[in-house]
């Protein structure tokens, strides 16, 4: 149902009352001398003019960006996120920072610095840990390492993702094999995928990597050719084609901007997803040895602190990061792919 | 209808075959030293004896058809480091129950929560407590799953005073691990009953009833609620049987004997037996569950034909 305001009803209202004085009136003679003679006349056939088309200076980026920027809170969180990123890649470069591997100690006693509350010691903003180590530095080296192991997979699943559904959608012969196949490796949960392969493999950063990169393209490909056989068979991509449009062209120029928004909410949604999957690897024990940090084993090192309270700040300052991280990523994710759905840039 | 069952059992029975298969010759893939837990000491006789007695030096596809042959005859193997020369189905005898009895728990406090939370955001769509309800789920989905654990059992421990370790004589030591199985589920239900009611709420039904003047509370129950739950009824076999494998980080976390941590214990200790019968039993889980999904479906809403192409949710 069509709300229709008070102050709208009032102006149909007089503007109907317009119109009718207008027609009851007519234009004067005066009005009708005025008028050019040439509107009245036949115009002749020009050539150039038949030829001359339309131009809109819709652009697709353009729009998608202009949609995103409208949200708040995606707006708010992109600029946190980008000072975020910025300050983890800058932060070994500035002065007075710390190893987050050394071990420091008190100068007078020669005792570790351990377990320091937040500012308790000159110098360590967010204390130490029960080694001994500067926190601070620490929680920015995991973030650095979780989010390097966040992107490699992202990327690695939208190229993996994206070619092989790109195939499964576009090559009609590929379609049953693919489709069975993925209904058989769906079943399997991919925790056991992901704890098996790094087990064999022997944990470490590269092994857990590529794990994740085997089971995360999936879901990717199966989107993707979801979308693709939707819009294969467009009257459009039929024209291309009669036009002379080679495969290549139709897949670049018609198909994947319609990809455009599935595969940024992947791929944005594949970050935190990488992130979460090192903790839970490293939780259960197949992931980084302790002595990367990453958010990941500092995550392990302050639950096992958990039981003395005055300790938990070890356990909330990775958790924390943690959470704005996939927080930042989940929300622009998928601000961004409402932006980026051509069905939105209408207004 | 008979017939396309039958045709997705069977199709279940050869994506097992080829699951368990090919996760039995990953399995083949583990170190040897794995297999033993005082390796260093041992002669290379030893070692050779002890890998015949697992029937590992057969080749590959005989060892495989022995698994077959014993599967065939409800025969999951014996466990020979986890609990040594204790049968696969005794283990699980005693682990599925706890896991199920937790799970189950869980499943119902969602449904009580998540069913009516996604109809009262339907109903107040666009107003606040759609917008807190959105916030909410927006915030389990993204916060990951450890962070509210973590904060759920500290907080639940510290200031509510709520034991931190499940014990099976205690039900209060219970809550704690059902509010943390439960809430991802609650903020799935209500997701899924908020886009069900909203897209029944714009059809021409409902817009006819409201001519006709039903009562919008009678269009709510009688009508809307009924076709919204038709989806959600295909989710439910799939959580249910979901129960069965348990929560790693929630069994850990309150130390409960349960499913949840036994898939990673038994892969670390290269108990091949357990790992092949897990695997079966997840892998038949996930099958199992969308297939009974549409079979509740075609029940619910006698209009929904199995066998036909079926439209993407």
């Amino acid at each position: 149902m069509p709300q229709i305001g008070k102050r709208k009803l009032d102006k149909l209202a007089t503007s109907l009352e317009e119109d009718l004085a207008k027609k009851a009136k007519g234009l004067t003679q005066a009005e009708i001398d005025a008028l050019d003679p040439q509107l009245f006349t036949l115009a002749d056939y020009d050539a150039a003019a038949a030829e001359r088309t339309g131009y809109s200076n819709y652009s697709y980026w353009r729009s998608t960006l202009r949609i995103f920027w409208r949200n708040k809170v995606a707006r708010l969180l992109i600029i946190l996120l980008g000072l975020m990123l910025l300050f983890t890649f800058i932060q070994p470069f500035l002065p007075d920072q710390k190893d987050p591997t050394e071990i420091f100690y008190n100068e007078e006693t020669g005792m570790p610095l351990s377990n320091k509350q937040p500012g308790e010691v000159e110098g360590f903003i967010l204390g130490t840990n029960n080694l001994g180590q500067d926190l601070w530095s620490r929680t920015w080296y995991a973030t650095r390492t979780s989010l390097f192991i966040g992107f490699v997979v992202a990327l690695s699943e939208c190229i993996i993702g994206i070619t092989v559904g790109v195939l499964w959608g576009y090559v009609r012969r590929l379609d049953q094999f693919l489709t069975s196949a993925y209904n058989i490796v769906d079943n399997v949960p991919r925790t056991i995928i992901l704890i098996l392969i790094s087990y064999i493999l022997r944990p470490s950063m590269s092994t857990i990597i590529l794990s994740m990169c085997l089971v995360g393209w999936l879901k990717m490909a199966r989107y993707v050719r979801n979308q693709v056989v939707i819009i294969r068979d467009r009257d459009y991509n039929l024209a291309s084609r009669c036009l002379g449009s080679s495969t290549p062209r139709i897949v670049y120029r018609n198909l994947l901007p319609y990809l455009v928004s599935i595969i940024m909410l992947r791929a944005a949604l594949a970050v935190p997803t990488a992130i979460t999957d090192e903790v839970f690897l490293t939780y259960i024990g197949l992931g980084l040895p302790v002595y990367t940090p990453s958010l990941g084993t500092l995550i392990i090192a302050g639950k096992a602190l958990m039981t003395t309270p005055s300790l938990s700040y070890q356990l909330i300052i990775p958790c924390v990061a943690l959470s704005f991280v996939t927080v930042c990523f989940y929300v622009i994710g998928n601000a961004f792919a409402d932006a980026a759905d051509p069905k939105n840039h209408v207004s | 209808m008979l017939k396309y069952i039958l045709k997705r059992l069977a199709f279940a029975v050869v994506a097992l075959f080829i699951i368990t298969a090919v996760i039995f010759s990953l399995m083949r893939l583990m170190p040897i030293e794995g297999y033993f837990p005082n390796f260093d000491k041992m002669t290379p006789e030893m070692i050779q004896n002890g890998l015949e007695n697992l029937g590992l030096t057969d080749p590959l596809p005989v060892q495989l058809f022995r698994f077959y042959r014993d599967l065939f005859h409800g025969d999951l193997g014996t466990s020979w480091i986890y609990q040594p020369n204790v049968p696969v189905t005794e283990i699980l005898a005693r682990k599925i129950p706890v896991s199920l009895t937790l799970g189950c728990m869980a499943m119902v406090l969602s449904l009580v929560v998540g069913i009516p939370l996604g109809v009262v955001m339907s109903r107040y769509k666009g107003r606040l407590p759609d917008k807190l309800g959105t916030g909410f789920i927006v915030l389990l989905n993204a916060v990951p799953v450890v962070v509210y654990y973590l904060v759920i059992q500290m907080v639940g421990s510290r200031s509510l005073a709520l034991p931190m370790l499940y014990s099976r004589s205690d039900p209060t030591s219970w809550i704690l691990p059902i509010l943390c199985l439960s809430l991802a589920n609650i903020a799935e239900y209500a997701m899924w009953m908020r886009r069900y009611m909203v897209d029944q709420l714009n059809s021409d039904y409902v817009k006819l009833a409201m001519a006709k003047g039903v009562s919008r509370r009678d269009i709510m129950y009688h009508h809307v609620l009924r076709n919204a739950f038709v989806p959600i009824i295909q989710l439910l076999p799939t959580s249910f049987l979901n129960t069965i494998i348990g929560s790693i980080y929630v069994e850990s976390l309150f130390s409960v004997p349960g499913m949840g941590g036994l898939l990673v214990d038994v892969i670390k200790r290269q108990d091949n037996a357990m790992v092949q019968a897990l695997v079966l039993i997840f892998a038949s889980v996930g099958i199992l569950g969308l297939l009974l999904g549409d079979f509740f479906m075609t029940l619910a809403d006698p209009r929904i034909k199995l066998g036909q192409e079926r439209g993407g949710r």
